[in-house]
């Protein structure tokens, strides 16, 4: 059955393997819902999250092919459970007329307000993806103008590391 | 000592115990070959007609098993032509290196003169690939990519290296050659899983593939399939793994395979398959495929497992000590009843309509009378390849030359030459006018070299493979597949340089291949084939063994 999921990598050489882990994803007809890629606390090194849907096969198949790429150091299935996902998202909002009921439904989300304009207001919401799609469709009927997500990043829960770069 | 980038790439190719290099100069690998005159007493550098020669030369080198081969080629065109190469070494997880010139550092992505993104287009036709940017790492990383090469599941490994970094100079310090990785090894639970069904089975099969052949362990298949009295059968890819005399042999199975390859793995109750990737030409319906037997899959890499089929046990790890541990630890079978089965499955014969034409079996047998055990034998794609593979009587392992994966026509030549520089022995290409017509070009190269090739076209004046298809599923729309060419093989073979006769009957046939054995020089034969001569038996895509069409 198709579902969702999510995958976390530790990789080297991170601006040459953005390249090959889409080269291969695009090569083995896997669809990237979302992929974020960033540096960590050990340079040289950077933390990537994807998620893309796919069935059990294809979820088997896609960790043995990126575990195989050269820089992928370690490639791991996230269990939703036992996992802290996050997402942030900067979205901007026509306001005219309805700042007041703009205003509330970003108090209900917690939303940070990040900019304002006379007829249009920035917000910011950290969260989630459900929480996200959620407040999107709360805001939706104001007009959004422009959305910028950063797609999930993620950490498994308690002590437990993906990968121990100190060992590499 | 110091050495500039250029004499660093000479060394490490020396500490790896390259000899030989095929590849085509260049703009941005001038300095390359600069080096290269510098050491021409001990590498010996190939010039081939085009850079798809020469990585199809370093890939056949590579396929005899003596050592990895290497090519050579310039930025930009260079590397394009140089892309159908190692796709085909990567389709059939080929060890081989491939070095590239490029550009300067500050000029990389200026669209200069000769510059493609050549990472980026190698990326997923290689193992891995390297571009070089700083000169402390090119001895290292020139190392690395033989041992990625060889290690694990083989594959082809390209090091780019940017012009202003050949010239660069840094101090260089010997090291011994890389070895490869150790495989990982086997699980025993899991091998003892696979004991246990062998021995509770009555209709074993081995499935061999090109695996056994990178892992050298054909005597090891033997082993066990006389332990476990069981037949073999084989992908393309995999055939030399067993000695074709023994009567345990039943060739190759899938779309064109042999009657009872195809239909004994169809009735096998467990098949233990070595090295082996199921694709979809040696399966046909997956969901057909063996549904009523256990597939115990071994292979050195696991992303194979499962990837095509639903396998009952996958092995990761060394083949050879997979096959060793199950031939150890399982009991002498004895399947009386399996063998009258199989035996009456190789009664079964195809049948094709009557002609005085030369046929395509009369060509190999013949080739086959007049060819030690060990000559390596290349072919290039298409029909004239699935003869090679159904006639061709293959006593050792690596002496099939063939691109199997990705299908390449026009690799035979190319294969050839390399086959034949790295065993340095008398060496058959098996090709056909339409494969031919691809890559005569390195006929050249061959008349170059002074190398003892038999080439051998079965000229049947069409793209007899597409035409096949054509006749089958296409009602006859022979679109583009008999091409009506005037080229006379016997006199382009002649102007190459090389020796030319042309075989009409088996009279003409027996004395052309008799005199090019002896001529021990390259010779090509052009055999006036049976136009209508069809592959059989064949499976049509997506069938099974229940749809086997032997006429």
């Amino acid at each position: 059955m198709n579902s969702k999921f999510a995958v976390s990598l530790m990789v080297k050489n991170p601006s040459e393997v953005l390249t090959r882990i889409s080269s291969l994803m695009t090569q083995r007809n896997f669809v990237i819902d979302t992929f974020s890629l960033g540096e960590t606390e050990k340079s040289g090194y950077a933390r990537v999250t994807i998620t893309i849907k796919g069935d059990e096969h294809q979820r088997e198949q896609l960790l043995k092919q990126l575990s195989k790429l050269y820089d992928v150091k370690k490639a791991e299935l996230l269990e939703p459970d036992n996992t802290i996902m996050r997402e942030l998202m900067i979205v901007k909002v026509n306001t005219s007329g309805r700042l007041r009921e703009v205003l509330d439904t970003a108090a209900v989300y917690k939303s940070k307000i990040l900019d304002m304009s006379p007829s249009s207001v920035c917000m910011e919401l950290t969260g989630e993806t459900g929480k996200l799609d959620a407040f999107l469709n709360c805001i939706r009927d104001y007009g959004i103008l422009e959305c910028c997500r950063t797609g999930l990043v993620a950490l498994e829960r308690g002590t437990n590391c993906l990968f121990d770069t100190a060992t590499a | 000592m110091f050495l500039k980038g250029s004499e660093i790439v000479m060394e490490v190719l020396l500490e790896q115990g390259v000899d030989t290099v095929f590849g085509y100069p260049g703009g941005q690998v001038l300095n390359i070959y600069d080096a290269l005159y510098k050491y021409q007493d001990r590498i010996h550098h190939v010039l081939t007609a085009d850079e798809q020669g020469a990585a199809h030369a370093a890939d056949g080198y590579s396929r005899i098993g003596k050592n990895i081969g290497v090519c050579i080629s310039t930025s930009g065109p260079g590397v394009t032509n140089l892309m159908t190469g190692l796709a085909t070494a990567h389709a059939d997880s080929i060890p081989m290196v491939a070095i590239t010139g490029n550009v300067p550092t500050e000029l990389l992505g200026t669209d200069c003169f000769q510059e493609v993104a050549t990472i980026c287009l190698t990326m997923p036709v290689t193992k891995h690939n390297f571009i070089i940017k700083n000169i402390d790492d090119l001895a290292d990383t020139i190392r690395e990519a033989f041992r990625l090469a060889k290690s694990g599941r083989p594959g082809p490994v390209l090091v780019d290296i940017p012009k202003d970094v050949q010239t660069a100079t840094v101090e260089y310090t010997p090291q011994p050659a890389v070895k490869k990785d150790c495989p990982p090894c086997p699980s025993t639970e899991l091998l003892n899983e696979a004991v246990k069904l062998i021995n509770e089975s009555k209709r074993p099969i081995l499935y061999c593939g090109g695996g056994v052949i990178n892992a050298d362990c054909s005597e090891s298949v033997t082993e066990l399939a006389e332990k476990a009295d069981a037949y073999a059968a084989f992908s393309m890819m995999g055939l030399t793994a067993m000695d074709s005399k023994s009567p345990r042999y039943l060739g190759m199975s899938g779309m064109h395979g042999s009657y009872e390859a195809t239909t004994a793995l169809d009735k096998a109750d467990v098949i233990i398959a070595a090295g082996v990737r199921f694709t979809d030409r040696a399966t046909g319906n997956k969901n057909r495929f063996a549904e009523n037997s256990k597939i115990i899959h071994l292979d050195i890499d696991y992303a194979e497992q499962r990837k095509n089929i639903n396998s009952y046990l996958n092995i990761c790890g060394d083949l050879e000590a997979s096959l060793k541990y199950l031939t150890e630890h399982i009991e002498q079978k004895n399947n009386l009843q399996w063998h009258t089965e199989v035996e009456a499955m190789k009664e079964v014969s195809c049948t094709r309509p009557k002609t005085d034409k030369l046929l395509p079996e009369t060509v190999l047998a013949t080739v086959n009378k007049f060819a030690a055990d060990d000559t390596p034998v290349a072919t290039d794609v298409g029909q004239h390849q699935m003869w090679t593979a159904q006639y061709y009587k293959f006593r050792k392992p690596r002496t099939f030359i063939t691109s199997g994966g990705l299908g390449t026509m026009g690799f035979g030549l190319g294969g050839a030459i390399g086959a034949c520089m790295a065993s340095g022995k008398q060496t058959v290409l098996i090709t056909s006018d339409g494969s031919f017509g691809m890559n005569l070009n390195e006929l050249a190269t061959a008349v170059s070299q002074n190398l003892p090739l038999v080439i051998v076209i079965m000229n049947n004046k069409r793209l007899g493979m597409i035409r096949q298809w054509q006749t089958r599923f296409y009602g006859n729309r022979f679109m583009a597949t008999i091409p009506d060419r005037k080229t006379d093989f016997v006199k382009l073979a002649e102007a190459f340089g090389a020796y030319g006769m042309r075989a009409e009957n088996e009279a003409d046939l027996e004395s052309a291949v008799k005199k090019a054995f002896e001529l021990k020089s390259t010779v090509v034969i052009e055999c006036l084939t049976d136009s209508n001569a069809d592959v059989l038996p064949m499976i049509p895509p997506n069938g099974s063994a229940d749809n086997i069409m032997l006429q």
